[in-house]
């Protein structure tokens, strides 16, 4: 009323004041339909999903991405780890915060004195969701389903520790018998190894050794048949303390407690629920709206924001994770040790993680972590802006005089790019050398890093199990992740024989020479140590830190914090 | 009529053939291949891989069969995704990004019509300045800028609506649909107030006010008849940028839509995906543009004449 007063003391026609009394109201001010719209939609979330989940012991999980499949033995990703982890389970688990092994679904476990022979005793209480009873014969089947060449297994590899696994899994040979895994009885499984390897029962505790069971992979097709239906809500038999309930693709995956679980009294939430946030900044928004218990990381820029106002929720260890640069040694300048050292040691590594990626990375100067199970690694170099001249100078291109314009590829990422940049700037002022920044997408830049179709190029890589093997052992001569062209006989010497040998002290040493090797020779160059990013709710007990970022669900709890 | 439009959908034969060989020499042209990781495929896996999808086949073996299967329906299992077929992934996400895209339209069409109307009503006064003003920040502000402002707008600070997800609290469908329609809204004020304009001064107007007809019924029955003929004929095209433009609010606002395979199969080089989604959007657009033409023909007598007998 007061409006149509305004219009027409201005003078308005009579007319138009008519038509704004028979029009809808909608035309006299269309914003304020939209505003109604906003007001009766407010008081729809009086309690958000982070109260009521609490409150109903349902956890409300950011998971990263759509999982490609739920297959222990198709799937590589940290992502449908996750999920494998709450939905199957192994010989051996982990314990959230010291990540010791601890028993799974073996009880008991004996290594014979050389080390190669693990003899492992079931429970005798383990259920499949479906309440078969988890027997010795169902690894034994699951691991061969795993090597089947068919399959498709990228994480066959993982394996390859077992006796004649390898030849098995690239046909050579085709009797499963010949291969050290053997059933004696439901409840002994009885393994062998080709060599002794310290780390294997941490491998027991990954994906790629975990069971399925048999009846229902071949009611959905063969063994070694890719995405067949099994692992669809309904279909999905596992052992692990959780169910699956419902997929829906690229919304929610629900899980729920599973009551055939041999520990399911240790198990206290009902249910999970994991979301595919692709979008950190997204996912950290449905963590602050209190839609979210626990989120998988935290965007570069609200790092800063919640280490001030809400350090209780923000989660910042160290990752099983290195971020460095690979130099192909193949072509000139790069396969001179003496360009690639002075490369190394000009980068202001503090200034990168303090000036860039802010979360309190850990400087590199070693390929392993700085603290692996109690393998330490010396730093292999340092910061000597004066030495790397020196050595440049050495090489035959004093400041930088005479060197080729050098190419840097990185796959296309804002923190990789502003890592780029530093770098190419550092170069530049303590070398005196020149670099172009190439962007690829994921894909090429793959294929262009395994066809060595570059010069320098960002890398990063995430350890499978606590042990410098993890990391060392893809730079031998013939292993398919050394994209550089490095090849060094005493370094793999060095490696293969720390894979012979028992004793703890003598094996870390072998490795301490052989990185000292790699760190002389930086066929690859070291940045700094990732940081893992987490935000977790109050609300949530039984979620610790760890260096390999794993968080078994069975631990968890809810609890109503009191703030 | 029936002839115009069977005439039509025999013209979409050639383009969409066309459509799907370009995208299939395009992705098989591009470098890097569907099943590349960080961590390196073995040899054996990746010969494995090829056999099972067939890439190992010469490229015009693979596309027959592609094409011999596409048209009885079956667009081929994702390569990303192993237990997924194509069918089955669009199976999920269109449904999503069609409502999404309905809600967006609805919004635009609402805010769009109204103030384009009211704006032309009273022009060059405060009424068409300021709806004029909302129209041009919308076509600029993209959605990556207006998403995230109406999340913590409404989101966080004011905490009425959630600021992601679909289908997962009540509400949550509402901050996606505006973000996404903004755009078009704005579009559609503009064509609707050039449109009123124009028809508000012409002579038909002027007799039927000469008439004493009710000025309602003139704006309802006469002038938005003729005057949004510029809107309905922007419909197909908006709708078809709708449906396959929602990656970036399927992105910000975590819906499970299409859109984001469209981008993200190019990525990973889905190679099945990306045909499949492409063609999907391809028979959309040439479905919605031929809607289009034919409620323009519906709406106004000399368009009818020239499509029909043209």
């Amino acid at each position: 009323m007061i409006r149509l007063q305004g219009l027409t003391s201005r003078g308005q026609s009579k007319k138009f004041a008519r038509i704004f009394t028979l029009t809808p109201y909608i035309f006299r001010n269309p914003i304020l339909p939209a505003l109604f719209l906003f007001i009766a939609s407010c008081g729809f979330n009086h309690e958000t999903n982070v109260e009521s989940g609490t409150r109903q012991g349902i956890l409300h999980v950011g998971n990263g991405d759509e999982p490609r499949e739920l297959d222990p033995h198709v799937v590589t990703g940290s992502i449908e780890h996750n999920l494998c982890m709450a939905l199957l389970e192994g010989l051996l688990d982990r314990d959230p915060e010291s990540l010791d092994i601890v028993p799974g679904v073996a009880r008991a476990w004996e290594v014979s004195e050389d080390g190669r022979t693990y003899r492992f005793h079931l429970r005798e209480d383990a259920r499949w969701s479906n309440g078969d009873p988890v027997t010795a014969a169902d690894f034994v089947y699951s691991w061969r389903r795993a090597l089947l060449p068919a399959l498709g297994n990228n994480y066959a590899y993982m394996l390859f520790y077992i006796r004649n696994a390898e030849r098995f899994h690239r046909g050579e040979i085709t009797d499963f018998n010949k291969v050290g895994v053997k059933a004696p009885d439901d409840l002994t499984l009885v393994v062998e190894l080709d060599n002794p390897t310290p780390f294997f029962l941490q491998l027991l505790t990954h994906m790629s050794y975990f069971p399925v069971h048999q009846a229902t992979i071949e009611a959905f097709g063969a063994p070694d048949e890719r995405g067949t239906r099994w692992t669809r809500p309904g279909n999905h038999v596992g052992n692990g303390p959780f169910k699956l309930k419902e997929w829906v693709l690229n919304r929610s995956i629900v899980v729920e407690k599973n009551g055939h679980y041999w520990d399911a009294g240790r198990v206290k939430l009902n249910r999970i629920v994991f979301y595919p946030i692709q979008n950190a900044t997204t996912e950290e928004r449905m963590f602050r709206a209190g839609q979210l218990h626990i989120t998988g990381t935290t965007p570069l820029d609200k790092v800063e924001y919640y280490r001030q106002e809400r350090p209780e929720v923000l989660k910042l260890f160290p990752f099983f994770s290195t971020y460095y640069y690979l130099f192909n040694t193949g072509a000139s300048p790069l396969d001179q040790v003496k360009v690639r050292q002075a490369l190394a040691m000009s980068i202001d590594r503090q200034q990168i993680v303090e000036k860039i990626t802010r979360a309190g990375e850990i400087p590199a100067f070693s390929y392993t972590p700085p603290e692996v199970n109690g393998y330490r690694a010396e730093p292999g170099f340092s910061y000597d802006v004066e030495r790397a001249g020196a050595l440049l100078a050495e090489a035959g291109y004093p400041g930088g005089a005479g060197f080729p314009p050098l190419e840097l590829m990185y796959n296309t990422s804002e923190g990789h790019r502003r890592i780029a940049i530093a770098i190419q700037q550092m170069w530049k002022t303590a070398l005196n050398i020149d670099v172009t920044l190439v962007n690829q997408d994921w894909k090429v830049y793959l294929d262009k890093r395994d066809a060595r179709d570059y010069q320098v190029a960002r890398a990063g890589w995430i350890g499978d199990y606590l042990d410098p093997n993890t990391f060392l052992d893809m730079y031998t001569s013939n292993s398919g992740n050394n994209d550089t062209g490095w090849s060094n006989l005493r370094y793999d010497t060095l490696i293969a024989q720390a894979g012979e040998t028992t004793d703890r002290e003598r094996r870390f040493a072998l490795f301490r020479e052989a990185e000292s090797v790699l760190m002389t020779d930086l066929p690859i160059m070291p940045i700094y140590t990732y940081m893992s990013k987490a935000l977790v709710s109050p609300d949530v007990r039984g979620w610790y830190p760890n260096i390999l970022d794993i968080h078994p669900y069975k631990y968890i709890s809810l609890v109503q914090s009191t703030d | 009529m029936l002839r115009f439009i069977f005439r039509r959908l025999l013209q979409a034969i050639p383009v969409l053939l066309a459509v799907s060989v370009i995208t299939f020499l395009l992705i098989h042209a591009a470098p890097g291949g569907p099943f590349a990781e960080e961590k390196a495929v073995p040899p054996e896996v990746l010969k494995h891989l090829n056999e099972r999808y067939k890439l190992d086949q010469p490229i015009h073996i693979q596309f027959y069969d592609y094409i011999s299967h596409a048209v009885r329906g079956d667009l081929g299992p994702s390569f990303k995704y192993p237990g997924r077929s194509v069918n089955e992934i669009i199976a999920a996400g269109f449904p999503v990004t069609l409502e999404l895209g309905c809600y967006a339209l609805l919004f635009a069409l609402l805010i769009g019509i109204g103030s384009g109307v009211c704006a032309a009503l009273s022009p060059n006064t405060w009424r068409d300045y300021l709806p004029m003003m909302f129209a041009t920040i919308g076509i600029c502000l993209p959605a990556y800028v207006l998403g995230p402002f109406l999340v913590l707008v409404f989101g966080i600070w004011l905490e009425w609506l959630p600021v992601a997800g679909w289908e997962l609290i009540p509400g949550d469908k509402i901050l996606p649909s505006i973000t996404l329609g903004s755009v078009y809204a704005a579009y559609v004020a503009r064509l609707s107030r050039g449109g009123m304009l124009e028809t508000l001064s012409r002579d038909f107007i002027r007799t039927a006010r000469a008439k004493g007809m009710p000025e309602a019924v003139i704006i309802f029955r006469h002038a938005m008849r003729v005057g949004l003929l510029p809107v309905v004929s922007f419909l197909g095209p908006a709708l078809a940028g709708l449906l396959s433009g929602s990656f970036v609010v399927e992105t910000i606002f975590q819906v499970p839509g299409l859109g984001r395979y469209f981008v993200q199969g190019a990525f990973n080089r889905d190679y099945t995906l990306i045909l499949g989604t492409t063609l999907l959007f391809a028979s959309l657009i040439i479905v919605f543009n031929l809607i289009a033409d034919i409620m323009l023909a519906w709406l106004d007598p000399k368009v009818r004449h020239e499509t029909i007998n043209g």
